[in-house]
């Protein structure tokens, strides 16, 4: 069981890709280690038979919580802005997309 | 008289309504008291010296300072949750519980330190540097809420606010020997808590005593339309709940809080505290939650996945830190964004929680950790049918040296043995000094079953009347 | 347009529930189009650390409709999910939506729309229907691929959206744009939408050409687009298929400007959203007394409305059709027939005078300046014999245009008819001396009168009164004949 590679470095560079993280070679060697262990800590679960159990999102039984379809006061445009890096004409700055 | 800085909240608000001290005398003494010994403890990452010319109104915290966490929201106050990430950034709006306080009349007398978003149990995360324990400068002070906890302990405020995702308000407390509170789920809203994980999370009081654990709860519970997930209790009035009674009480002693990795110097302090309990008339009974082993990993498994999705707008557009250039590619600039502005341990759980819910995955892992999150919450109700109260470690050991767990990640997930389970059921727990380990401080849990704050802080309070740790207070 | 067999082609439509007064999970108000970028904004729409959602519970009401009006199952239990992707346009890099796990599923389900294509009746199945947030606004300096950066305006992020998810009924761009128009129709009368606004009907399109790959087009703002850019992108693909090329699975892009489609990301490339259910919000039930109430407050939709119009107003099958295929020509014409009960009458100046002013000026029915009043004077002054038919026809232009009242008009460039008998026979007089050879035919022929008639109606503009004008000139003739 300990010696099962569950993350090979490839998908760790997969992940760093999809939570949009760089990761230096020396972290991806790293993390991939570490997740290994951590991972491999985290199927102890395969241990219990959850196979009629629902699982559990809230743990207060809450539904149909709303609010009214009326309109507040919306921050000022510099106070929306005022902790942007990067601002140009009442816009936010982002970088390019293409 | 006590010296003005050792009157609990509830007696220096008592004072200052009575005229016997002035908002000038309290505040100078507090800002005078961070002067003085903040540089050695690094409890706050800012101290609000507008605290003097703030107006504030009668009211049950009337101008008492009390420090803030650095991950809850406070108007034209940096909030940073000790990230590089969000360096600079002064939030437009007060959290709920910010608002609540203030509309009391508390005065917010600063933010304090912790783990990078909330992430650890040590406040070693934090990217502004650690905490240090005021009972010994050697070791952590927990988190990771370390700075509210030791801000309180070394007289720096006279309360503050935490959040405690998977026991990081209890387990500075109980590090710190002083007095912390996680509430029951919904009980105290969320909005403007800078989200970690948001389905096991809670704001909760830090304190010198009971009482004011009481108080202060009182003031920040109940339903805000803010958020979605937050009720109102059967009843506000915690103080009425503060009568020395345990008679009839029963409580439940799960042994597998006191199992293997348990110091047993802590676990003797904790039992002295059960046998005091007895004397006053609580029952006890030992009794076995089969799927406690199972809450670490399913902690972290939620955890990591909430945590995973919710500091993904963290990308430097609308505040925060950015690496952005002209003319380079968003996933260039985002990517490199998030690699220099998220600590390694955020980096860490961020990347794990991705995992656990990626196609072909989620099942495996979050599904799995909701599932067995349910067994364990059953676990808790069965047991609150029989019982009051639970009683148990609030950490398996003393508080540790700084540097000592902070290289290996999964040593350090160990320490949260005993407080996770508490958020993964979703019931209230507070964490009380009971005694000493190498002159560092002990915390007795108390659980109870959801939304029954008034019999956890019965027993809690007929505790700390009858024992006298409460009232040492840290060397430094 | 010729009969595609072979093409299938699936919408996801995405429409703005443009009645709400504000965002959908957050108090901004949301009327943000033409107010200056990020004045529509609060900590939950900028996605500021520690804000949380609130749902709008006149939104779940509306979708609930919406579900109904498109003949939609409703959902007993519907849970917003977090879909999980990063992209400038995003406050929060995850946009909540609906997702059918965890015990919920979209509020509507297994629905239908019926199409009229080309006199035939055609049912589109709805898949889905489902609430979800918009995104931001994306600015750029001149082409986007030479901008240096982006500009983002969160007025519109957080608007709430409906996405509706056809089957792959739909075997030509006609279909789809006539799809579209009905489904905002139907919106239109559900007082739930409206489509007049920019940008507040987008869609997706899935299309495949057999023996071709299944591709994605993104960014389709309109129905007027959604046929050009299929129509492109069949000939594209044909093109492919038939030297002998593959159809890559892939998603593209319509860049409306250059009216043609690129490729946006590759099979390999496609996100992993990662769904999990929003835990700052919690489940919606909604129950039969729910729907009942929503279902009671239904108004009149397009097909029952067609079918009223055949009934009430005696008008044929295809005028009804048309005259309800948008909810402010539907209302105008009935608030005509009101002030002017001539219902044919009126069905014909809107669809074929109307339409042709509106045609010729490439604008929408929203753009109209006419009042239901305006119209039905116009008509009024030709019964009464103030304008001739020519006239009318000439202008309805300014009335449509730009709303000024026929009468006003009338006067104000004297085009009133011309009853004076004087000054036409003055007028025919000289004709006659003018065209003596056209005089001598139109003795002999019945025929040439025409002509004599038309010169008449040249010299006054068309405002000569054509009855008077021809007895006029036969008295002229008959006085001729018998003279000579």
């Amino acid at each position: 069981m300990a010696s099962r590679k569950l993350v090979s470095l490839e998908q760790t560079e997969h992940l760093s890709w999809l939570a949009k993280v760089e990761l230096s070679e020396e972290e991806k060697r790293v993390f991939t280690e570490q997740l290994n262990r951590i991972l491999e800590f985290f199927r102890k679960l395969d241990e219990v038979d959850t196979s009629n159990v629902q699982p559990t999102y809230h743990v207060v039984e809450l539904t149909n919580v709303f609010r009214e379809d009326e309109p507040a006061s919306p921050l000022p445009q510099e106070e929306a802005l005022r902790n942007a890096a990067h601002k140009k004409n009442g816009y936010f700055v982002a970088p390019k997309i293409v | 008289m006590k010296r003005l800085l050792e009157l609990t909240l509830f007696e220096l608000v008592d004072a200052l309504r009575r005229g016997n001290v002035s908002r000038e005398d309290v505040v100078d003494a507090y800002l005078s008291r961070i002067k003085e010994v903040d540089s050695k403890l690094h409890a706050y990452l800012a101290v609000n010296e507008e605290m003097r010319s703030n107006s504030s109104s009668e009211g049950l915290l009337f101008n008492a300072p009390i420090a803030i966490k650095d991950n809850i929201s406070t108007r034209g106050l940096p909030t940073t949750c000790a990230s590089k990430i969000l360096e600079g950034y002064i939030p437009p709006y007060d959290a709920t519980t910010v608002a609540r306080i203030k509309a009391e009349g508390g005065l917010i007398i600063g933010k304090t330190n912790m783990d990078e978003f909330a992430m650890g149990s040590s406040t070693e995360n934090s990217a502004y540097g650690p905490t240090y324990n005021p009972w010994n400068l050697e070791c952590v002070p927990g988190g990771s809420s370390g700075g509210s906890a030791a801000a309180v302990a070394a007289r720096e405020a006279v309360a503050s606010l935490g959040s405690d995702t998977g026991g990081s308000v209890r387990c500075p407390a109980a590090f710190c020997g002083v007095v912390g509170v996680k509430p029951t789920y919904g009980l105290v809203s969320r909005y403007g808590l800078v989200a970690y994980a948001n389905s096991l999370e809670q704001i909760g009081p830090i304190t010198r005593d009971v009482r004011d654990a009481a108080l202060l709860l009182s003031v920040i519970c109940g339903r805000d339309p803010n958020d979605s997930t937050s009720v109102d209790p059967p009843s506000k009035d915690y103080l009425s709940a503060l009568v020395v009674d345990v008679k009839g009480l029963k409580a439940g002693i799960p042994k597998e809080f006191f199992g293997e990795g348990t110091d047993p110097r802590v676990a003797e302090a904790v039992w002295r505290a059960i046998k005091l309990l007895e004397s006053h008339g609580m029952e006890y009974e030992e009794v076995s939650f089969p799927h406690l082993p199972y809450s670490l990993p399913a902690y972290y498994i939620i955890a990591m996945s909430e945590a995973s999705s919710n500091l993904a707008r963290y990308d430097g557009v609308r505040y925060g830190f950015s690496a952005f250039e002209e003319g380079e590619e968003w996933v260039k600039v985002f990517s490199k964004t998030r690699a220099l502005g998220f600590g390694a341990e955020v980096k860490r759980r961020i990347i794990l929680g991705t995992f656990a819910l990626s196609a072909g995955y989620y099942d495996q892992y979050y599904l799995k950790a909701l599932k067995v999150r349910t067994l364990i919450k059953g676990d808790f109700d069965c047991a609150f049918k029989k019982f009051d109260v639970l009683l148990a470690p609030t950490m398996p050991l003393p508080a540790f040296k700084i540097g000592e767990r902070i290289e290996d990640p999964l040593a350090m997930y160990m320490v949260d043995i005993d407080t996770v389970p508490i958020n993964l059921a979703g019931i209230p727990a507070i964490s009380v000094p009971c005694g000493f380990v190498d002159g560092l401080p002990v915390g007795l849990q108390i659980m109870a079953a959801p939304f029954h704050e008034h019999v956890m802080f019965r027993v809690a309070y007929t505790y700390e009347q009858c024992s006298s740790y409460h009232n040492l207070k840290p060397p430094i | 347009m010729q009969q595609q067999q072979d093409v299938v082609i699936g919408l996801e439509v995405h429409v703005q529930l443009t009645s709400l007064k504000t965002k959908l999970f957050c108090s901004c108000p949301s009327d943000y189009r033409g107010k200056p970028p990020n004045t529509h904004t609060c900590p939950v729409c900028l996605g500021l650390p520690g804000s949380l959602p609130v749902v709008n519970k006149k939104a779940i009401e509306f979708a609930v409709m919406a579900a109904l009006a498109l003949n939609c199952q409703v959902s007993e239990r519907a849970v917003f999910f977090r879909k999980n992707y990063f992209y400038v346009d995003m406050s929060k890099n995850f946009q909540i939506s609906m997702y059918d796990r965890a015990g919920g599923t979209p509020i509507g389900r297994g629905g239908y729309v019926d199409i009229d294509v080309d006199g035939t009746r055609k049912r589109v199945r709805i898949s889905r229907i489902q609430l979800e947030e918009d995104p931001a606004r994306l600015v750029h300096l001149g082409p986007i691929e030479l901008s240096p950066y982006t500009l983002v305006d969160y007025n519109r992020a957080g608007i709430a959206l409906l996405e509706i998810v056809t089957e792959p009924d739909l075997s030509s761009p006609k279909e789809a744009r006539i799809f579209l128009q009905k489904l905002r129709s139907i919106l239109e009368h559900c007082g739930i939408f409206d489509g007049s606004l920019e940008g507040s009907m987008r869609c997706d399109a899935n299309i495949s050409l057999a023996g071709g790959a299944r591709v994605e087009i993104k960014n389709i703002t309109s129905f007027k687009e959604v046929e050009r850019a299929l129509s492109f992108e069949i000939a594209r693909q044909r093109e492919l298929l038939k030297r002998g090329q593959q159809v890559r699975r892939e998603t593209r892009h319509w860049d409306e400007d250059r009216r043609m489609t690129f490729t946006l990301r590759v099979k390999e490339e496609e996100h992993d959203y990662r769904y999990f259910p929003e835990p700052d919000l919690v489940p919606i039930v909604i129950t039969e007394d729910f729907i009942e109430r929503v279902r009671s407050m239904m108004p009149e939709l397009p097909d029952h409305r067609a079918e009223r119009f055949m009934r009430e107003y005696g008008l044929p099958e295809y005028d009804a059709r048309v005259l309800t295929s948008e909810k402010a020509l539907a209302d105008f014409f009935e608030a005509c027939v009101k002030l002017y009960p001539s219902p044919k009458k009126v069905s014909n100046w809107l669809m074929t005078d109307t339409m042709r002013v509106l045609n010729e000026y490439n604008l929408d029915w929203s753009s109209i300046k006419m009042e239901p009043e305006h119209l039905a004077e116009l008509l009024k002054l030709m019964d009464d014999g103030v304008i001739s038919i020519k006239i009318a026809k000439l202008l309805i232009f300014d009335v449509v245009l730009k709303g000024i009242p026929p009468s006003k008009l009338v006067e104000e460039k004297g085009m009133k008819r011309i009853v004076d008998e004087n000054y036409l026979s003055q007028l025919i007089e000289k004709i006659f001396r003018e065209f003596p050879k056209a005089v001598q035919d139109a003795l002999k022929d019945e025929k040439a009168v025409h002509f004599l008639v038309g010169q008449v109606m040249r010299h006054t503009k068309g405002r000569a009164d054509p009855a008077l004008t021809n007895e006029l000139i036969r008295r002229k003739l008959n006085e001729l004949q018998r003279s000579s």
